[in-house]
């Protein structure tokens, strides 16, 4: 899985971070999303799946080829 | 298929009125009117207060999906835009009622103290405020209305600290801002009300530009000086946040308890549970079966938008009834029962799109203190009064209950 995150969409709700905080974050200045880890573990896919369903944004896309 | 033609505007007489009522005795429930287009389809016609009539679109994935298109507006002043009453020059609190860039910009402004981290680090002192509240009820006579002692102080508390606004003051913005969201409030005094509150933020940011605290209105106080914000718009900000950080959360605290005893097993299962993500969970059922945001969620169309078989036309009004959607069958089995252990994640309490609730995060650690600790250290709390008599908020555009008299 490759995740990849849009900073210009995202609007800082910070979902994702609640669902996945080993594969996302927020900007300290302006709480815009950090991707921490683009090829985040097996274990961890089901929470990335979740956390792009729940962006409001749609700032979240995952790549699922290889 | 795509019909553009709509055949609910044939017989104008068929189309019903919105907001609609809630049925008598169901205070959890939405408007049986709402249900019944719910099943009609997922759009249909409405009538306003002003005679237009926009969609109102009733299912839950019709709603993610519009309040998530960027041809829908979230502009107050375009033509179409279904408001809920006459749109004056004060309408337009902050940037909830922008479309981006504009919006972006404002709200990005506003957004790191509301981050997932930032928020989990207020915990104790969130707390600890709620304990205190506590203590003074226990200590203090008995029944006693829940919303005046604990419900409302504790965002307004949060809030305040939060912002660097005195809390000293709260009568007078929990006044204004429940004259701001009461649906039957005229334009005039609604008018009246924003701007007494817009005149108060403004004297608040004239004293953090001369002597800033560590607070979110002295952060926008900088941004002045720096000349990214005028000083109008920063008050409008602070407005908003003011409102929206005391007003929800509230509502959510005194109507999801009156939920929770209500339904006795759901409190059982909360009350004796050590386990955070339960806890966490019932915040999300209760914020998905109560939905105190129960006006919809209002956009105008910018462009054509072909949607579940009907075209809306650019320049047609859109309501999102959240409400209704959150009760969505086919999102949540089961919709009309409260049950803390299921997965409502995915509710759009806090609305959906880029113009989702900025506070949620604070909203939900607020929601999860408060349900872990009031019913544990009030075990034997009950209502004093019967549901019949407790005056619940049908008049306002946030739900909840103005008094809720309880004892233990």
């Amino acid at each position: 899985m490759k995740v990849t995150v849009d900073e210009v969409k995202c609007c800082g709700a910070g979902q994702c971070v609640l669902i996945a905080p080993e594969v996302f974050d927020q900007r300290e200045d302006d709480g815009i999303v950090l991707l921490l880890d683009a090829e985040p573990a097996e274990g961890l896919h089901a929470a990335v799946r979740e956390a792009a369903a729940v962006c409001p944004a749609a700032a979240i896309e995952l790549s699922e080829t290889g | 298929m795509t019909s553009t033609l709509n055949p609910a505007s044939e017989h104008p007489a068929e189309i019903p009125e919105y907001p609609m009522t809630r049925a008598a005795g169901c205070p959890f429930d939405p408007p049986p009117t709402l249900r019944a287009k719910q099943q009609e389809g997922p759009l249909t016609k409405v009538r306003l207060w002003d005679g237009s009539t926009p969609w109102l679109v009733t299912r839950y994935a019709e709603q993610r999906a519009l309040l998530a298109d960027p041809r829908v507006s979230s502009d107050i002043t375009r033509p179409g835009y279904p408001s809920s009453a006459p749109v004056t020059g004060s309408s337009k609190v902050s940037f909830i009622l922008m479309d981006d860039p504009e919006h972006a910009r404002l709200r990005r402004m506003v957004t790191a103290p509301f981050a997932v981290k930032r928020v989990a680090a207020m915990r104790p002192a969130i707390q600890k405020i709620v304990d205190e509240l506590i203590d003074d009820m226990l200590a203090g006579p008995k029944p006693v209305d829940l919303v005046e002692a604990f419900a409302l102080p504790v965002p307004s508390l949060v809030i305040c600290e939060l912002l660097g606004v005195p809390y000293a003051d709260h009568d007078f913005f929990q006044d204004n801002s429940k004259t701001v969201i009461k649906r039957d409030t005229t334009p005039e005094q609604r008018s009246a009300a924003l701007g007494q509150l817009a005149g108060y933020l403004n004297d608040l940011m004239g004293e953090k530009l001369a002597d800033p605290g560590d607070d979110m209105l002295s952060q926008l106080a900088e941004r002045i000086k720096s000349g990214e914000l005028s000083r109008q718009d920063a008050a409008q900000m602070g407005v908003l946040l003011l409102i929206a950080g005391h007003e929800t959360t509230a509502n959510m605290i005194a109507l999801g308890t009156l939920a929770l005893l209500e339904n006795p097993d759901q409190l059982a299962l909360l009350r004796d549970t050590d386990d955070e993500r339960l806890v966490a969970s019932a915040v999300e059922e209760l914020l998905r079966y109560l939905n105190i945001t129960h006006n919809g969620r209002r956009r105008a169309a910018l462009e054509d938008i072909e949607i579940a078989g009907q075209l809306i036309r650019a320049g047609d009004g859109l309501i999102m009834a959240n409400d209704i959607g959150n009760r969505d069958p086919e999102a949540f089995p089961d919709p009309d029962r409260l049950d803390i252990q299921r997965d409502a994640r995915r509710h759009v309490a806090f609305g959906f799109g880029v113009h989702q609730c900025l506070g949620q995060t604070l909203a939900r650690l607020e929601l999860q203190i408060v349900y872990s600790t009031l019913y544990r250290r009030i075990p034997t709390l009950r209502p004093a009064a019967d549901l019949e008599q407790i005056p619940f908020k049908h008049d306002g555009s946030v739900y909840g209950v103005y008094e809720l008299p309880v004892t233990w």
